[in-house]
């Protein structure tokens, strides 16, 4: 009995050891990102992970700095970037909400012909390769004027946003008795009254977390706003891309750049914690 | 009068097929503002298969009606790298998706335990996978770069020699692998937890009392009511690696020369910086169709697993 226990320990010990180990893998280029940000460019070239840090690179990236100033290193264009990301991030997610929740609730509720097939075809947009859309979409948005707009990105993010919600939403819908329902009709309830009074309320939690993770894959998108859009509406993320190539030595400045571009997506994600494994498998698993 | 109504059976019949025109419709209008925006995607897609049947090159106006037939789907099929192509877009979905699954596994039932470190670990598992892949290749490429990287001088503290990572061809597989596997591991890990967690508990008590080893368990119970998530895993991960272009892109664009050149990069790099919209189109819709054989098949086989599993 005691050699057992004592086996036991040690397999506890070890287990932990192992995952110790694991998140040291997974967590440390995120620590080394925001050391790096709090680097002078001197320390930069050292491997110390002990030094003075400094918020300059941050000050840099978001007011500019003198020499850029000065036109010796390129502006830093980072509160627009980010702008334009919140921006069409946003849209994404209002268009998708307006379109999606009714959708999602007519294929939770109803039965009609070709409702499985819609739904598939909603949730295809997730898995089909982008560029089978946006090479043909690129050459459209240039004929109408949608090239390098926001309202031409928030209509492309909808590959992105739409299956999301459609799917989620309509796994929370599926959740809640029809029964519910049927009484307040009964009650004398008017359809719109069921609906907005009685059915959005329960699934609000829902919804909301919905709404924030695809709010986070737009936002994380890359491939659209680098096909479909230019100067005026770059991303965090192609923007991104640009700074790794003009920032040679200001690796500290593109460390900066990518911790702030990141803030918003782990604050919303760990405020959506609970709901996340329902809505990162599109409703497959309830977790 | 109100009496015959209540015995007489034939008005609840009639009412069924009585139903006011509106709200027979409902379903539909429901649906109408989605089925709208669906034709705004359908148009491009079908708009991109007839432009794989012509010579469209964005820079020859009134390319996109010279109908040339199959010829850009015997130029990529008859292309001296289409094999290679194929061979690097499969070994990166394979490789990382398989050790994505084995991994999470193994990380998922560490989890899954009794004990502090696991309580206070669980939570940071969404980080890798939330930020933008984009930036997070970012950062890793900046680890991996010479004179400000990490990853050498860490190699070399342990004794190992320096890696060029991307930038040579023997090792940039291993290096856009490795940020997947970094990036996506967690999905795997947490998708495979909320399995675990919702097992009931009754067979594995059993199993315990009657002295089962951890593999018997492990193979005939918790494995088989794994499989409905584990086909879920592959169904994200596999899909989203064969397409996968973030990474690829952020890391190396498709080199060293054409190292890391998927059918996701030779369609991009053909069709929207060479502008030859036509000829990279084919890459494209041939991995569309990859992908709708295997998701519909992993699809039918989930829904065999759920079945199965629900049998215990």
């Amino acid at each position: 009995m005691q050699h057992e226990k004592t086996q036991n320990r040690l397999l506890a010990i070890l287990s932990d050891g192992i995952l110790i180990v694991y998140f040291l893998f997974a967590l440390f280029p995120l620590v080394w990102m925001v050391l790096v940000s709090l680097k002078s460019g001197p320390e930069l070239f050292t491997t110390k992970f002990i030094f003075t840090p400094t918020i300059d690179n941050y000050i840099a990236i978001l007011f500019g700095d003198a020499r850029a100033a000065a036109g010796v290193v390129a502006r830093q264009e980072f509160p627009r970037n980010f702008m334009n990301s919140l921006i069409a991030s946003s849209g994404a997610v209002l268009i998708s909400l307006l379109v999606g929740v009714p959708a999602a609730y007519a294929l939770a509720r109803y039965k009609f012909r070709g409702k499985e097939d819609l739904a598939f075809t909603f949730l295809s947009f997730r898995f089909a390769p982008e560029l089978v859309v946006i090479i043909p979409l690129s050459v459209i948005y240039r004929q109408l004027g949608l090239y390098d707009t926001y309202f031409g990105i928030m209509w492309v993010y909808q590959l992105v946003t739409l299956p999301l919600l459609i799917w989620v939403l309509r796994s929370y819908f599926e959740d809640i008795s029809p029964d519910i329902e049927q009484a307040a009709m009964i009650d004398g309830y008017s359809w719109w009254h069921v609906f907005f009074k009685i059915l959005m309320p329960l699934v609000r939690p829902g919804l909301a977390a919905a709404a924030l993770l695809a709010f986070i894959f737009a936002w994380n998108n890359f491939m659209f706003p680098l096909v479909l859009g230019g100067s005026n509406v770059q991303t965090v993320t192609v923007a991104s891309l640009g700074y790794i190539s003009s920032a040679q030595g200001f690796f500290n400045r593109m460390a900066a750049a990518s911790v702030l571009a990141s803030l918003p997506q782990i604050i919303l994600a760990l405020s959506i914690q609970r709901y996340l494994i329902r809505g990162l498998s599109f409703g497959a698993v309830k977790g | 009068m109100s009496e015959q109504a209540i015995h007489s059976p034939m008005p609840a019949q009639e009412a069924e097929p009585r139903l006011p025109w509106l709200v027979r419709a409902r379903p539909y209008l429901i649906i109408l503002p989605a089925l709208l925006l669906l034709i705004g995607i359908l148009y491009p897609f079908l708009l991109g298969v007839y432009y794989s049947f012509t010579a469209f090159n964005f820079k020859v106006p009134g390319s996109q009606y010279n109908f040339v037939g199959l010829r850009n789907y015997v130029r990529m099929f008859t292309d001296e790298d289409f094999l290679y192509s194929t061979y690097v877009t499969l070994a990166y979905a394979v490789i990382t998706t398989g050790v994505e699954l084995g991994l999470g596994l193994i990380v998922a039932m560490l989890l899954n335990r009794d004990s502090r470190v696991s309580k206070i670990l669980t939570p940071m598992l969404i980080f890798p996978m939330i930020i933008a892949p984009v930036i997070g290749t970012l950062v890793w490429k900046m680890m991996m770069q010479p004179s400000v990287g990490i990853l050498n001088p860490i190699l070399n503290t342990v004794g190992l020699p320096s890696l060029e990572w991307a930038a040579a061809p023997q090792t940039a597989l291993f290096s856009v692998t490795l940020v997947d596997i970094w990036m996506f591991t967690p999905f795997a890990a947490m998708m495979i937890l909320a399995g675990l967690r919702s097992f009931p508990n009754a067979p594995f008590e059993a199993a315990r009392v009657d002295g089962a080893s951890f593999w018997f368990t492990f193979r005939n119970l918790t494995l088989p009511m794994l499989t409905p998530f584990i086909i879920i895993i592959i169904v994200f991960r596999f899909m989203d690696s064969l397409k996968m272009f973030d990474i690829i892109f952020a890391m190396t664009e498709g080199g060293p020369g054409n190292t890391l050149m998927t059918y996701q990069l030779t369609a991009y790099r053909t069709s929207i910086q060479f502008q030859r919209m036509s000829a990279g189109l084919p890459y494209a819709i041939l991995l569309y169709i990859i992908i709708y054989i295997v998701s519909m098949y992993l699809i039918k086989a989930w829904g065999r697993a759920q079945r199965r599993a629900a049998g215990y």
